[in-house]
């Protein structure tokens, strides 16, 4: 599928911004990684900041250094550089525990129902509805059965962004509360348009909040061994299986982490863009089976 | 050691902040005004990029106990060693056992406190600076608390009370100011009648103006074009499909109220940016105080690049007068 041409535009006298297309897309995605890893191979002096998220990227430069219109000339041509290849990406899955429909993300919901669409019931019941899913459960099958591309990590430090590798009919789509909570537990896992999050620390929010993980992801102590070499699980480009869990794994789980020795199974795994394409089933079957 | 009596509304520790994480949602924190911040750290002899105190609308009532030189610039609000009023933007020394208060604050929103030596928190990712949203980084990763202590590290050569700043290079703390934009992002989805309201409207600070980013009020709203609103975008017209938001960048919510990110930003999010403040005017928003006003003036890259090129002179000349 073509996604149509970029839009380049500055952002004030530091940034520029690249819209490679205006609604969410796989290809979207994939070329906006394309290009921002290979010119954070270039270590192009500087550059400062290079932010890949979801179907645009950010870059931050310091126009004394390099010229503004330098700058932009550049991004145009590793656009063409990257252009029609295959895109392949060798990166990781990540296993991620959820305990679906969990108390403490029903307690804050509870509080919050002023603010809803539908305040007599709850956000995953919501969500399965207005997704012409016949159940909660089969709900839970849909969002934990194929996995999920980190599409972009941010808002807050840590949290990132993801999107289902399935195909668009079979996308969840749920709109955002009508108004944000001012409260949502840390290590949520929220919904909003196409887009799923963990709420990498506690606070404001509008997502839907469908469950919780017990898997810290974002720690600045940095005590488990999975955060050992940075504060921060996400990477854009990481790969996420959600593994359905109940209130007692979930329990064991948080000994674990309180106890430091919590640790996530995570896989080295290569993604090709067109076999994903040709046969998503295929595709997604040959990631999960990297966990097993 | 510095004790603190009483912490202020928001002080916590700064310096020139923490670049290259923004691609996982750290912003780059640091001073909101970079030059008073360099200013400050001058006049006590430090090295322009220790980490100082950047305290917010209310000053901290701190006692010292051992001897110290420090420095306050920024916004007019005088510190007071044992009650007695001290100048601004001068060095001065301080007394082991000396409580340094503030007055209240008569222009300006942030002043900087520092101490010859600066102060010493671990750094975390190349910087000393709070990151308050994410939890780490300055004092235990938040304002100051009454009760918390301090330490700050031995003072350099070139430290010592009575250096003066010339008045003509502190900072301008103007109540009604103009803020330079550069279009682009997605002003194209911005009727034309509510872009040029945008530039004509006079507007307000709202109470809402922290670190992360200022809010204003008080102009007309903002219509959007209509467009159908693409997959993954969310419902309202100024949802955009989750981007990276640039530091200066405007963004209006519901197309109510513009809010200008500033160096603890949100990294990204769903709303349309419409243009974003020069870099040369970062430092004049810090200064911003609730209610005081701003029009946005249009210009365009040379002007902006004209404009941070006299920003880098001003540095420059406070650099060599305090050499």
């Amino acid at each position: 599928m073509a996604i149509g041409t970029a839009r380049y535009t500055f952002g004030g006298d530091e940034h520029v911004f690249v819209e490679l297309s205006e609604e969410m897309s796989l290809e979207a995605f994939f070329k906006g990684m394309a290009i921002t890893s290979a010119l954070d191979r270039r270590k192009v002096p500087g550059v400062t900041e290079i932010c890949p998220s979801n179907a645009s990227y950010l870059v931050r430069f310091d126009p004394d250094r390099i010229r503004a219109d330098e700058m932009m000339k550049l991004l145009q041509q590793l656009e063409k550089e990257v252009g029609a290849a295959d895109l392949q990406l060798d990166t990781r899955i990540i296993e991620i525990p959820v305990y679906y429909n969990d108390p403490w993300t029903r307690e804050t919901l509870m509080r919050f129902r002023e603010r809803h669409q539908d305040p007599n019931s709850t956000d995953i019941e919501y969500a399965a509805r207005v997704n012409k899913l016949p159940s909660v459960d089969a709900f839970i099958e849909a969002h934990s059965g194929s996995p999920w591309f980190v599409s972009m990590v941010g808002f807050v430090a840590g949290l990132p962004f993801l999107y289902q590798l399935v195909e668009r009919a079979r996308q969840i789509q749920v709109p955002k509360y009508l108004r944000p909570r001012t409260d949502t537990p840390k290590l949520t896992i929220g919904h909003g348009g196409c887009f799923s999050c963990i709420y990498s620390v506690r606070g404001a929010g509008g997502y839907q909040m469908f469950g919780i993980t017990p898997a810290p992801i974002f720690e600045p102590s940095q005590g488990l061994p999975y955060l050992k070499d940075f504060m921060c699980l996400f990477r854009p480009g990481d790969i996420v299986k959600w593994k359905p869990i109940d209130r007692e794994q979930y329990d064991a789980a948080v000994k674990e982490v309180e106890a430091g020795r919590f640790d996530l199974k995570i896989r080295p795994v290569q993604f090709s863009l067109s076999k994903f394409l040709a046969d998503p089933a295929r595709t997604n079957a040959k990631l999960v089976e990297a966990l097993t | 050691m510095i004790e603190v009596l009483k912490p202020g509304l928001a002080t916590t520790v700064q310096d020139a902040g923490r670049p290259g994480y923004y691609n996982v949602g750290i912003p780059l924190s640091g001073a909101l005004d970079q030059y008073s911040f360099r200013a400050a750290n001058l006049l006590v002899g430090n090295d322009e990029n220790a980490a100082v105190l950047e305290c917010t609308l209310v000053g901290p009532e701190l006692r010292f106990t051992r001897d110290a030189v420090i420095a306050v610039t920024g916004a007019q609000m005088a510190p007071k060693l044992d009650g007695a009023t001290g100048a601004l933007n001068e060095s001065i020394a301080v007394k082991a056992g000396t409580v340094v208060s503030f007055d209240f604050m008569r222009l300006g929103a942030r002043a900087y406190l520092a101490v010859a030596g600066g102060i010493d928190v671990p750094t975390v990712l190349g910087s000393r600076s709070t990151y308050g949203l994410g939890a780490f980084g300055g004092f235990q990763g938040r304002k100051l608390a009454a009760g918390d202590t301090l330490s700050f590290g031995t003072p350099g050569a070139g430290a010592r009370a009575g250096r003066r700043l010339d008045p003509g290079l502190a900072a301008a703390l103007p109540k009604e100011l103009e803020l330079r934009v550069l279009t682009g992002l997605y002003w194209h989805r911005v009727t034309d009648e509510s872009q040029a309201a945008f530039f004509e409207d006079t507007w307000s600070v709202a109470p809402e103006a922290d670190r992360i980013g200022y809010r204003y009020r008080h102009g007309r709203a903002l219509q959007f074009r209509d467009h159908p609103q693409p997959f993954g975008a969310g419902s309202d017209p100024s949802n955009i499909v989750d981007a990276g938001y640039p530091y200066g960048s405007i963004q209006v919510p519901g197309g109510l109220e513009p809010i200008i990110l500033h160096r603890d930003a949100v990294s990204g999010g769903g709303y349309a940016m419409i243009g974003t403040v020069i870099s040369a005017d970062m430092d004049r928003i810090a200064q911003m105080q609730p209610n005081y006003k701003a029009k946005f003036v249009e210009v365009q890259m040379d002007a902006a690049l004209a404009a941070r090129a006299d920003y880098k002179q001003r540095l420059q000349r406070l650099r060599a007068e305090l050499a």
